[in-house]
């Protein structure tokens, strides 16, 4: 009978035993080579080359904010000295002018989608210097648009998906960040 | 003689080690994904500067870097503040022009990532970014850690 020539044969098995070894020297690996590093900076639009054909739209000297940054990393604003914190809230103070609610002052912006912020520094201009500049203009836009979220929305600027229209109204229409990088000076002057 | 038998619990002592395997590979994976290999052996010095108002650049495949900064030229000697671009410094600054375009060619979406020195000049930056601008290449990222 059939049953009767059943013989005992060992189990199929693959060893396994190694398979943990293998796994751990994959892992050591990549442990070692690996680097968790996010990039993060300053995100910025330059802008296109302009045709040598059309003259640049005219802009109203009240509409621009001339920030001047020298090599030695004073700061000129509107032609008046000042320092670098002061930056932020300067630069606020001349965007919101002329806001609904807001009081119009003479020789700042006419409203926030007319202003202009141009950044010009000396070719000496250490880098991190300039940068801080940067950062204090970015931080200013951000904190209006950050106010005008919570005011609208009830939420942060941050939690707004960057595709959502509630996004890009206030980008775009409310607080549009216009920031221009002039050549900057030989220096030597 | 009498011989005293030595008492032992009846329980197994070994740590189950069959799911070892499993959570090595679950960690394996991860690294694996999270990984990146070094893309490029730098020939500057760069040294990040800091700012508070950053962003993340979530989709790194869009991006290229160009590093600027001292020229490392041994162990501890740096020379003048030069560009690197991959894997090559380039000497001859409009020749950034040719090689942004072509690498906007393949990508159109292309951020260029500036890494910088935080005390280089700033009027070599401003060359490199007008030859961005002729190379058409404008969204742009200043690399920077966060300010602590």
């Amino acid at each position: 009978m059939a049953l009767l020539n059943k013989k005992k044969r060992p189990d199929p098995e693959i060893p396994g035993s190694s398979l943990a070894d293998i796994a751990f020297l994959l892992l050591i690996f990549f442990l070692v080579t690996t680097t968790i590093n996010v990039d993060t900076g300053i995100g910025l639009t330059l802008p296109p080359i302009p045709d040598e054909n059309v003259d640049p739209p005219p802009i109203k000297e009240r509409n621009l904010l001339n920030i001047l940054v020298n090599a030695q990393g004073l700061v000129l604003l509107d032609e008046t000295p000042s320092s670098i914190t002061e930056v932020k809230q300067k630069v606020k103070d001349f965007i919101t002018n002329c806001e609904p609610g807001n009081p119009c002052v003479e020789n700042l912006s006419e409203g926030p989608t007319d202003a202009i912020i141009s950044i010009k520094t000396d070719r000496q201009t250490p880098y991190n210097i300039y940068i801080n500049m940067l950062d204090e203009v970015i931080g200013a836009y951000n904190e209006l648009r950050d106010e005008k979220a919570r005011a609208l929305y009830g939420v942060p600027f941050d939690a707004l998906e960057e595709s959502s229209e509630q996004y890009q109204s206030i980008a775009k229409d409310v607080y549009p960040k216009k920031i221009s990088i002039a050549e900057p000076d030989e220096g030597n002057s | 003689m009498a011989h005293f038998k030595k008492k032992s619990a009846n329980t197994k002592q070994d740590v189950p080690t069959s799911a070892m395997p499993d959570v090595v590979f679950m960690l394996l994976i991860f690294f694996m994904v999270t990984t990146v290999l070094r893309e490029v052996e730098l020939q500057v010095q760069v040294d990040y500067t800091q700012a508070e108002n950053i962003e993340k650049i979530e989709q790194k495949r869009l991006v290229s870097y160009i590093y600027i900064g001292p020229e490392r030229l041994g162990p501890t000697e740096v020379g003048e503040s030069k560009v690197q671009i991959d894997d090559a410094i380039v000497e001859d600054i409009n020749a950034i022009r040719t090689i942004m375009y072509d690498k906007l060619m393949e990508q159109p979406r292309l951020i260029v990532s500036l890494r910088v020195d935080r005390d280089s000049d700033f009027g070599l930056i401003t060359d490199v970014t007008q030859e961005l601008r002729h190379a058409g290449t404008l969204r742009i990222n200043y690399s920077t850690k966060r300010e602590i």
